[in-house]
């Protein structure tokens, strides 16, 4: 009877060992969660192309690579962190807020917040009505003709 | 007539201050797209250039003298050939050959080094590249691209030799097409 007990005791063990081993497997990543990293990061080689749509061989190892990255547990920053480290920073679809980097971030909305500054003014002007021009003064008039200096008086002196 | 002297209203203009501030965030802009349209214009390095140094990490097994990191300054006295490669780079297959040739006639002679720049590629199938080819002189990765960036490459393959005192002294774009090519660089640079 102990030794049956014995005996069942082992082999449930061994059940549930295999079992735990099977659960702590990681199922491969699907080609979504490559994508959705990939997407993120351009193709080293061919220009502005992201990695998720590029169709040269290079690429593709470049998504297998992800893939193992990602069966193996790495997150997403260490991926994106091991190619940067690998091929360079211009690797990032993103570029990272650094160093001069920032002014891809700040100049776009200030050139175009400046640009809506002097629309705003300059429809300021065309809407406001001109200002009204000064009478002429006496000394601003222009010299009369002397022609008709003479016929307004002969007009006055007619009557 | 009245004298009516109607003064026209005062204009507003900007102010001074901010007039400053946007002509030279101005003057910034077309100073930093100048240097970088200048950089992106200048070329390969040329023949004549002295080249600075860099320090490289070589593949496992492709070590120099069993030394993992290579620096191009403790290379001086030798003259150094640096081979941009990648493994997804047919053109590179058409050299490979010549290079291991070239490699094995000089590398008793210590005057040659021949250091081969793995350009933005996967270490399995570099690895694979070598093996397939037999290349046994120092290979390593070109990590952030930084070697590559100094010679201002254009793509692969390249070779640049570089002299004894560290300048450059012949640039090879794209394959070697024989070996008695790369011999008839390297013996008149060793006289």
């Amino acid at each position: 009877m102990k030794k049956l007990l014995a005996i069942s005791v082992f082999v449930l063990s061994f059940a549930v060992l295999r079992t735990s081993d099977a659960s702590a497997q990681k199922p491969t990543p699907s080609d979504d969660e490559v994508n959705r990293i990939a997407h993120q990061l351009y193709c080293p080689v061919c220009e502005n192309t992201p990695l998720d749509v590029c169709p040269t061989e290079a690429c593709r190892q470049w998504r297998d690579l992800i893939r193992q990255q990602l069966s193996q547990g790495w997150t997403e920053d260490r991926i994106k962190q091991y190619f940067v480290d690998q091929y360079g920073v211009r690797v990032l679809a993103e570029p990272p807020r650094t160093g001069l980097n920032w002014l891809m971030y700040v100049l776009p909305p200030l050139l175009i917040l400046a640009g809506a500054f002097i629309l705003f003014r300059a429809m300021q002007t065309w809407i406001k009505p001109p200002a009204a021009s000064p009478n002429p003064t006496p000394d601003t008039e222009a010299p009369r003709d002397h022609y008709i200096a003479s016929l307004e008086e002969e007009l006055k002196r007619r009557g | 007539m009245t004298d009516s002297a109607i003064t026209a209203p005062r204009r507003r203009g900007v102010p001074l201050w901010t007039q400053i501030i946007i002509w030279a965030i101005l003057v910034g802009l077309l100073v930093l797209v100048a240097v970088t349209l200048n950089r992106s214009q200048q070329g390969t390095v040329q023949p004549g250039d002295k080249i600075n140094d860099f320090n490289m990490t070589m593949f496992t097994g492709y070590e120099l003298n069993g030394a993992s990191q290579v620096n191009l300054s403790g290379l001086h006295g030798k003259l150094v050939m640096i081979n941009f490669w990648a493994s997804w780079c047919k053109p590179c297959e058409q050299e490979a050959a010549d290079l291991r040739t070239a490699w094995d006639y000089y590398k008793d002679s210590g005057k040659v080094v021949f250091i081969g720049v793995d350009y933005v590629d996967t270490e399995p199938e570099a690895r694979a590249y070598l093996q397939k080819f037999d290349i046994t002189y120092p290979n390593g990765p070109d990590l952030g691209t930084k070697v590559s960036q100094l010679f201002r490459i254009r793509g692969v393959p390249e070779s640049y030799f570089v002299d004894q005192s560290g300048v450059l002294r012949h640039v090879q774009i794209g394959p070697f097409t024989t070996m008695d090519e790369i011999r008839a660089i390297i013996d008149p640079l060793l006289q």
